[in-house]
């Protein structure tokens, strides 16, 4: 049986979606290491965006602003996501080779993450990997998203343990939607964590009980992750300005 | 210093299905081009003048999977051997692209914005991403060509 990787463990609450991203960002283009990051929420509700998105059409702009919601474009691709301190996000950030025959290509890699999931969600119903989202039958609790760059790879998942309709509303339905989807609303294709799982806390244990069968887990602090900020490395994060997307009534 | 390369986006557009078969059916089938030149990191290059069409190899697009967007250098913008000139979307994965050579960035496909898809059905042909003034040219000597690079697919 080949050794387990070492895998460096960072355990954050309500640390703000934005600088989650920032991090994940320089773990991936500016060291060696292989990561786990679990975020147990975000402090303020947001609006996160795949690379390839396009302001409007995957936002109401006019209900976003009324919301007051942050808008983000993330590093790397996938969809669009509302995030809030319901939200519970991981990170596994890898080396190729680092798992034994995984190869650092897209599918290989998304389809790996459904077996390293597994044991934490299929005692709580029909878990499996659905056209790239994390579904328990035709519902979806967890949106999926990767970036590839010099044999390292980094695959990023927001589960939903919660999450308000309200938010929702702020998003268009998107031209490009899986085939599963059969055209629902958010609030029919969605599913809430908490209505499987019997508890936030034992989840995100469960999480890192998880991780820990799979990996050799080594817990860092947030202090030794973020030496990685300083160094130099290609930066694709931005905070979008929503007034610049307003788009203006025909004459 | 960031290095925010990347001015030029091809948005999501078009869903053309993968058309090529060769791709499809995986690496034992992917189509090498002998006159091309290849790095390892599966882009290739093709000398015309001091000029050198930049795109990813059939190996590349298959391994992919559908490409969805693609993010390119403004013309004008300098590249460098061995670093990373665009992006490549597929399965909501942001995939670098990098430059097998050095130099000035001349022109940019256009047809990328619309079809993106190009790159998986014709990655030597219409699929091509730039084109680059060589300030370089002995660095084509760096390159596989077509034998070498199919036998570093098989590895």
């Amino acid at each position: 049986m080949a050794p387990r990787p070492i895998v460096k463990l960072l355990r954050l609450a309500r640390f703000p979606i934005l600088q989650q991203l920032q991090l994940e960002e320089a773990l991936l283009r500016a060291t060696k290491c292989n990561w786990f990051l679990i975020n147990d929420g975000t402090p303020r509700h947001s609006i996160v965006m795949g690379i390839s998105g396009r302001v409007n059409e995957l936002i109401n702009v006019q209900q976003a602003q009324k919301q007051q919601l942050q808008v983000i474009k993330r590093f790397t691709g996938g969809g669009t996501v509302v995030v809030d301190h319901n939200t519970v996000f991981t990170s596994l950030i890898m080396q190729e080779g680092a798992l034994q025959g995984l190869e650092c290509y897209p599918v290989p890699i998304i389809r790996w993450t459904e077996s390293f999931y597994m044991d934490v969600f299929r005692k709580h119903g029909e878990f499996k990997l659905q056209e790239h989202d994390y579904v328990f039958g035709e519902h979806k609790f967890g949106g999926n998203a990767q970036a590839i760059t010099n044999k390292r790879w980094l695959h990023h998942t927001s589960f939903l343990w919660d999450f308000d309709p309200a938010n929702m509303a702020a998003l268009q339905q998107p031209a490009k939607q899986p085939s599963y989807r059969q055209g629902r609303e958010h609030g029919s294709f969605l599913m809430r964590l908490q209505e499987r799982l019997p508890s936030r806390q034992q989840f995100v244990q469960e999480l890192q009980d998880n991780a820990d069968q799979h990996f050799e887990l080594r817990e860092v602090s947030l202090q030794e992750a973020s030496q990685a900020l300083q160094r130099q490395y290609l930066k694709n994060n931005k905070v979008i300005d929503l007034a610049a997307h307003v788009q203006q009534p025909q004459q | 210093m960031a290095l925010r390369r990347f001015a030029v986006q091809f948005g999501l557009r078009a869903q053309a299905p993968v058309a090529d078969l060769a791709a499809s059916w995986g690496r034992a089938f992917a189509t090498v081009l002998p006159e091309l030149k290849y790095a390892k990191s599966h882009e290739w290059a093709k000398p015309q003048g001091d000029v050198a069409v930049v795109g990813i190899s059939d190996h590349a697009q298959g391994e992919l999977g559908d490409v969805v967007y693609v993010e390119l250098p403004e013309v004008g913008a300098t590249v460098t051997k061995g670093e990373t000139f665009g992006v490549v979307e597929s399965v909501k994965a942001a995939s670098d692209v990098y430059s097998p050579i050095s130099g000035e960035v001349v022109e940019i496909n256009q047809a990328l914005v619309d079809e993106p898809a190009k790159v998986n059905s014709s990655p030597y042909e219409d699929g091509w991403m730039i084109k680059v003034k060589l300030s370089n040219s002995g660095e084509l000597g760096d390159l596989l060509d077509s034998s070498a690079y199919e036998a570093h697919c098989q590895h």
